[in-house]
């Protein structure tokens, strides 16, 4: 994948860009992505891949003006016109599935084709969200992964918070790139989706890891319920981190979805 | 100086095992180590202990903010603040002070404080703290990086309320009020001091420096401590050309504990300092400081919450390692007129908040430490900057005449009652 840089109206948005094929839109979670990234570079055997930073993420420029969830919304909507994009094949994970779904709420006459994988978004007082912004990093890989020890050593790679450079190094990170997604997560990861999803025309896929404890699957459900003809693929052995943790299989149904 | 003297409001009930069995004395304490009836008698006497030391000659008694807090039983400090103004005459009321960004409207923060400064006759010092990630993120719910945003248009919005003499209408990002028009308002003019607590923010700085508000840094590692951090203070204060170095400019929070000798004090508050750094300030790390609350630049200079997990070691100090290190200042009057000389020099700060009730300390104890320390250092610490005695920009400016709270006579006066034609 290729990083690069196209100018949306309110900030210079910094992209991953790779592969030939359909045009897809990835929209990433509150984790962020990489060019290395497993499942970005599996679609671009598929697809003409555009992966945009969400402003504050990696290196990119911060959007102080973006605010609220129309504005993420809208933000990405500028995005795809600035990259010149007519509906493309629009994909999102956890935080980045409630903007997509927004997106298709939104502007249901500009997106016919809709994958959200273990979307954000809605909020069921039965199966509480986890506080990720209260989460001390070795926390969080219970909550992501499905093998939380595997997932564990991915995620410390290279992690060493007693040395002071790096804590510092890793909070400002914190700072900029959680502190941007807590402006539609915290401290309840709900903006009024529910009351929108209605509006949802585009053909939906849903995606779920059986063994989500992040957005535990009964959300699955809630989509399914308040998308019209959506359709649900459950993959076993798999956590919030489906995307990585089974990415041929999250490919394959992305693949059959597209060709149906 | 200015001497306030300052009561968190701990609950004292905290069992033995209490770090062991709980992992955060702050945001989701067990509920049920809370008592309504027990509470009863701790308010009462945690306000008793105020008046008490309104009475002994210091400046000021203090009062602060804390939700779902163990150590902080104060809610509305402006409850316990309006109730202190009526059983005081001449002490200071220093509120330090109202979350202006947790209230919605803020006028209502305007409202309370000129309703507080009226009653009092003028005596109030009113604090604007951002709020700790735990109360105002975790406990209040606001979005950390857009908390800053919401601080700063409730200030504006609040300074307006209180100095226009026209309604106007504020069309603010998060406040929309047609009719602004508090009543009502202060009576100090143009309005009373503000203190700005802050831990070490430079945008904090610079907002204190350009509107000539004191600075207070409250921690409780002491002033040993705090060195780097208020010396960054005055830099700047250099660095944007403020007209003086006035000490009133800054504050510090500082535990004090005194007794006859140093071994009596150690006797006599050990449990209770004990008490406080390790079940008090037991706060699980994840709330110390929520992504987006802490600005990047304040990271970048190294200032991280006084709870992040490489700082919160306290239950591993010992009595001669906290007042060594100077987190408590603890012994006989000498000593502890010796290190309060070297912290105020030091740090170079006019207003002292002396966190003299501790932990679970009993109220005779804290009478006995608040006496002595009122009388045996107080007096020898009182001119310390005389070339900013006449400083007078950071305190309140009280009514010479102030009417006496419950002095109506005891029965109603025949005569005066008008009489049917």
């Amino acid at each position: 994948m290729e990083l690069k840089t196209v100018r949306a109206p309110r900030v210079a948005v910094r992209y991953f860009e790779g592969g030939e094929g359909a045009p897809l839109v990835f929209l990433h979670s509150a984790g962020g992505v990489t060019a290395e990234d497993p499942l970005l570079n599996a679609l671009a055997a598929n697809y003409h891949v555009y992966a945009p930073l969400l402003p504050g993420y990696g290196d990119s420029e911060e959007a102080p003006e973006i605010r609220d969830m129309l504005d993420f919304t809208l933000h990405f909507w500028d995005v795809v016109d600035a990259l010149k994009l007519e509906d493309p094949i629009l994909v999102g994970h956890s935080m980045g599935g409630m903007i997509a779904a927004e997106m298709a709420a939104l502007q249901p006459n500009d997106v016919s084709r809709l994958v959200l994988i273990c979307p954000a978004g809605l909020w069921d007082d039965k199966h509480p969200v986890p506080d990720i912004f209260s989460l001390l990093p070795y926390e969080m890989p219970h909550y992501l992964y499905h093998d939380a020890e595997a997932g564990a050593a991915t995620l410390t790679a290279g992690r060493a918070l007693d040395d002071p450079a790096f804590l510092q190094a890793f909070l400002v990170t914190n700072a900029r790139q959680l502190g941007m997604a807590g402006r539609i997560l915290f401290p309840i990861p709900e903006r009024g989706l529910a009351t929108r999803l209605y509006r949802i025309k585009a053909k939906t896929l849903l995606i779920w890891g059986d063994s989500d404890r992040l957005v535990p699957p009964p959300y699955a459900h809630r989509f399914k319920e308040g998308i019209r003809g959506s359709r649900l693929v459950s993959i076993p052995e798999a956590g919030h981190m489906v995307t990585t943790e089974k990415t041929a299989r999250v490919v394959e149904a992305i693949g059959s979805f597209v060709s149906a | 100086m200015k001497f306030t003297w300052f009561n968190l409001m701990p609950w004292p009930y905290l069992p033995d095992d209490f770090r062991e069995k709980n992992r955060s004395v702050w945001v989701d304490i067990d509920q049920r180590l809370f008592d309504p009836v027990k509470s009863h008698e701790v308010y009462n006497t945690y306000m008793d202990l105020l008046e008490y030391a309104g009475g002994l000659g210091f400046d000021g008694i203090g009062v602060n903010e804390h939700h779902q807090n163990g150590y902080g039983m104060m809610p509305s400090p402006n409850l316990i603040a309006a109730a202190l103004a009526r059983r005081t005459r001449d002490v200071a009321l220093v509120v330090l002070g109202n979350s202006i960004a947790l209230y919605n409207p803020p006028i209502r923060v305007a409202e309370e404080f000129a309703m507080l400064d009226c009653i009092s006759g003028g005596r109030l010092v009113a604090g604007f703290p951002v709020g700790t990630s735990m109360d105002t993120n975790f406990c209040y719910g606001q979005i950390p990086s857009l908390t800053r945003e919401k601080y700063q248009e409730a200030h504006d919005l609040i300074l307006r309320a209180w100095t226009e003499r026209d309604i106007f209408a504020f069309n603010g990002r998060y406040n929309k009020l047609r009719h602004v028009n508090i009543w009502p308002r202060p009576i100090q003019e143009p309005h009373p001091p503000i203190h700005i607590p802050g831990g070490g923010s430079v945008e904090t700085y610079d907002f204190c420096i350009d509107n000539t508000y004191s600075y207070s840094y409250l921690s409780f590692t002491g002033y040993i401590r705090a060195k780097a951090l208020m010396q960054g203070y005055w830099d700047r204060v250099a660095a944007r050309n403020a007209p003086d170095t006035s000490p009133y400019r800054a504050g510090f929070a500082q535990t004090v504990c005194v007794a006859e000798t140093d071994a009596e004090a150690e006797r006599l508050y050990w449990p209770h300092v004990s008490y406080f750094y390790n079940r008090c300030l037991h706060v699980y790390a994840g709330f110390a400081d929520a992504p987006g609350y802490r600005t990047i630049k304040t990271i970048q200079s190294g200032a991280l919450s006084q709870y992040a997990p490489a700082r919160a070691s306290f239950s591993k100090l010992t009595w001669k390692d906290l007042t060594e290190q100077g987190h408590v200042i603890a012994g006989s009057p000498e000593t502890v007129r010796q290190r309060m000389e070297e912290l105020i020099k030091g740090l170079h700060v006019g207003n002292i908040f002396c966190l003299m009730h501790v932990g679970d300390m009993p109220t005779e104890k804290c009478m006995y430490s608040t006496k002595l320390f009122a009388e045996k250092v107080m007096p020898k610490l009182r001119d310390m900057f005389p070339e900013f005695a006449d400083d007078s920009r950071f305190w309140c400016k009280p009514l010479d005449k102030r009417v006496k709270a419950g002095s109506l006579p005891a029965e109603p006066r025949r005569a005066a009652l008008p009489v049917e034609a």
